[in-house]
């Protein structure tokens, strides 16, 4: 398979610019486009280095092209993304979301992948979605999963002025995935940020709720499968502990407690290799944009 | 009065006074032993104590109490322990039962979220406290533009102050301010500052934002300094000050309230507690709603010590039993990594290590 599909990143910042040296590494997607609002944006240099096409007129100059991308990666906001959607749908350009926009469906690469190969516009949740759902869902797969919970404990320096301005934004989405996605009937996240010096690499706790009989040994092997799984687009993403069982008591409501420590590094491709959490999207994006990618040269 | 040092108290605008314009009070004292005590209770308060507890210290004339789950609005979880009475419930008992007294409540952005203000005011909640990390004011300011458009009184409070110098908690208080709060706290969670460590903490504050908003004070007892902590927070000017009936905190406890008033009286500042109905309180009906006493042991002085939120008590004490491993090292080692408030979840990846450690040595 030697064509690819061209790729614009709406939003030259340090999330875009990372997702660009993922993209460059594709088999299926051609980044192409380098798209920003101002001339002096170092990201939009970075990509003229790289052979991108670099404009600081915005996505209105992209649109008035000749030849347009097949896929533009969102990397601007979640106000710019909703005013935005409609114009990539006219103009028949598929969207990979990295704003809280919520305009398409969610996507977890690792559990939800191809069910929506086909979607025209996919969302890519949070960071601790990205990190802790595929843990939920891998629990879910083996046993009912009543509730689950998750903490995502972030370095300050990798929450950028979005994520600070809508914090309840990030645990509402990401509440919202463990149940959607991950397959709990209840759902909570809660997010820190830690100012340590030197930062800390991300790390996230998944708490699950589960029957009193459950087959442990399921539970576990399933859990180091979807950590595979995931690994396979975010090398950093690794296991600390064997998962932890506890029994039913007052203090778990009653239900057998699964408890699942989770670390993010980085790859290191722009951004700092402690921000693990802006990784996972960047990876969880492009991972997601590839399987779109192959669903329609597959088709060809 | 004169409190040496302070500023004057009475040029302040945009304060709790204008709340309560006859208010002749020195300092307003907030208890918080039914949020932070919370934390001791393992969030275990029934309905029925709130409403003792509340009607007790209603009638000794504290005129501001908390209620929430120790951990905030929406803390009730596996990470912080499950509330056994809803906090709203507990919130609605205490609105209800209390004749003068304002019923406050916590909520830290990340773990509570707008909608649980906004059903805390709903059940009678007056006063929203919005706690952040001491280095990430600007997580709370969508919560704090909120509570001032519902015309709640906000105060802010900046967690884990040990862990920066004056001139950073001035700036997090600024900001805080700038987003609508009208009183920041230094709040020292693990008990770690000492004496001039509070007030030149204190008095930066107070110099940032002073002619805007007050200043406050919320000490633990973990090196056995709360007490006098607050005093020092007082006299750089603090006129916000927290403290927990018979300590009944986290960690080794809060300021003692009931000592804090006999402390006013003799000074001379004017709180409007009568000290003898707060300490008939402490003995006659919060001593019974406690599991234990608070009190310092190898545990909470190790938070003070190792500078640790001293919410982690009770977690770090579980997964030393559960792993067999020793809780004073688990606090040692939360110190060493930097954990902040709300990383409850790491002291069980530590208690792990530690195990593994301890069985690596036992073979060798």
């Amino acid at each position: 398979m030697s064509r690819k599909l061209t790729a614009a990143i709406v939003g030259p910042g340090n999330i875009g610019t990372d997702l660009m040296y993922k993209l460059l590494r594709s088999d299926v997607i051609e980044p192409r486009w380098m798209i920003g609002v101002d001339p002096d944006s170092p990201g939009l240099g970075r990509a003229r280095d790289k052979g991108l096409v670099a404009s600081a007129e915005g996505v209105d100059w992209l649109l008035k092209q000749d030849e347009l991308p097949d896929f533009i990666f969102e990397a601007t906001s979640a106000y710019i993304h909703r005013e935005y959607a409609p114009r990539y749908a006219e103009a028949g350009i598929r969207a990979v979301d990295l704003t809280p926009a919520a305009v398409g469906p969610a996507v977890i690469p690792a559990v939800n992948g191809d069910e929506h190969a086909g979607a025209g516009n996919v969302n890519m949740i949070t960071c601790g979605g990205q990190a802790t759902i595929p843990m939920v869902a891998a629990v879910s797969r083996a046993t009912p999963v009543s509730y689950a919970e998750i903490v995502a404990s972030v370095a300050s320096l990798s929450a950028g002025p979005g994520t600070r301005q809508n914090i309840d934004e990030f645990t509402r989405t990401t509440a919202a995935g463990v149940e959607t996605i991950g397959g709990a009937a209840q759902g909570k996240a809660i997010i820190i940020l830690n100012p340590a010096e030197p930062p800390m690499i991300m790390r996230d706790t998944i708490f699950c709720a589960v029957g009193a009989d459950v087959d442990r040994d399921a539970i576990t092997a399933s859990v180091h499968a979807m950590v595979k799984a995931v690994q396979d687009y975010v090398p950093g993403y690794r296991l600390l502990q064997e998962p932890q069982f506890d029994d039913p008591s007052d203090a778990t409501r009653g239900a057998t407690k699964v408890s699942v420590f989770i670390e993010v590094e980085g790859a290191g491709d722009f951004l700092p290799p402690y921000s693990g959490n802006l990784d996972i999207m960047t990876a969880a994006a492009t991972r997601a944009g590839e399987g779109m990618a192959r669903a329609i040269l597959g088709g060809n | 009065m004169t409190i040496s040092g302070a500023p004057e108290l009475n040029a302040l605008t945009r304060t709790w006074r204008d709340t309560d314009p006859t208010s002749d009070l020195d300092i307003r004292l907030t208890d918080t032993c039914l949020r932070d005590g919370s934390h001791h209770k393992r969030h275990q308060f029934t309905g029925e104590e709130v409403r003792s507890i509340i009607a007790a210290l209603d009638e000794a004339g504290v005129p501001v109490l908390e209620v929430t789950h120790g951990d905030g609005l929406g803390g009730s979880s596996f990470n912080y322990g499950f509330s056994k009475t809803p906090e709203q419930e507990l919130i609605k008992i205490a609105a209800e039962t209390a004749k003068q007294a304002k019923i406050a409540f916590l909520m830290l952005p990340g773990v509570g979220v707008k909608d649980d203000i906004l059903a805390a005011q709903g059940n009678g909640g007056s006063i929203c406290r919005i706690a952040t990390h001491c280095t990430e004011a600007d997580t709370a300011e969508q919560h704090f533009r909120l509570a001032r458009e519902r015309s709640l009184e906000t105060v802010g409070f900046l967690m884990m102050s040990h862990t920066q110098p004056p001139e950073v908690l001035a700036k997090q208080a600024r900001i805080m301010v700038d987003s609508g709060c009208q009183c920041v706290y230094v709040v020292d969670s693990a008990g770690a500052l000492i004496l001039e460590g509070v007030s030149d903490r204190v008095a930066a504050v107070v110099a940032e934002i002073g002619h805007e908003a007050t200043v406050g004070f919320h000490g633990h007892e973990n090196l056995d300094l709360g007490a006098g902590n607050t005093v020092m927070a007082v006299r750089a000017g603090a006129t916000q000050i927290d403290g927990s009936v018979r300590r009944f905190g986290a960690g080794a406890g809060n300021t003692p309230l009931d000592a804090f008033v006999g402390i006013c009286d003799k000074l001379g500042w004017k709180t409007g507690v009568d000290f003898l109905k707060i300490i008939d309180a402490s003995e006659d009906v919060v001593r019974p709603a406690m599991p234990e006493e608070c009190r310092l042991d190898r545990m909470t002085m190790m938070m003070g010590y190792a500078g640790v939120y001293s919410s982690f008590l009770k977690h770090a004490g579980n997964a030393a039993e559960r792993y067999g491993v020793s809780g004073a090292r688990i606090l040692a080692e939360a110190g060493k990594r930097k954990l902040i408030g709300g990383q409850e979840d790491q002291l069980i990846d530590i208690a792990l290590l530690l195990k593994a450690e301890n069985e690596a040595q036992q073979e060798a």
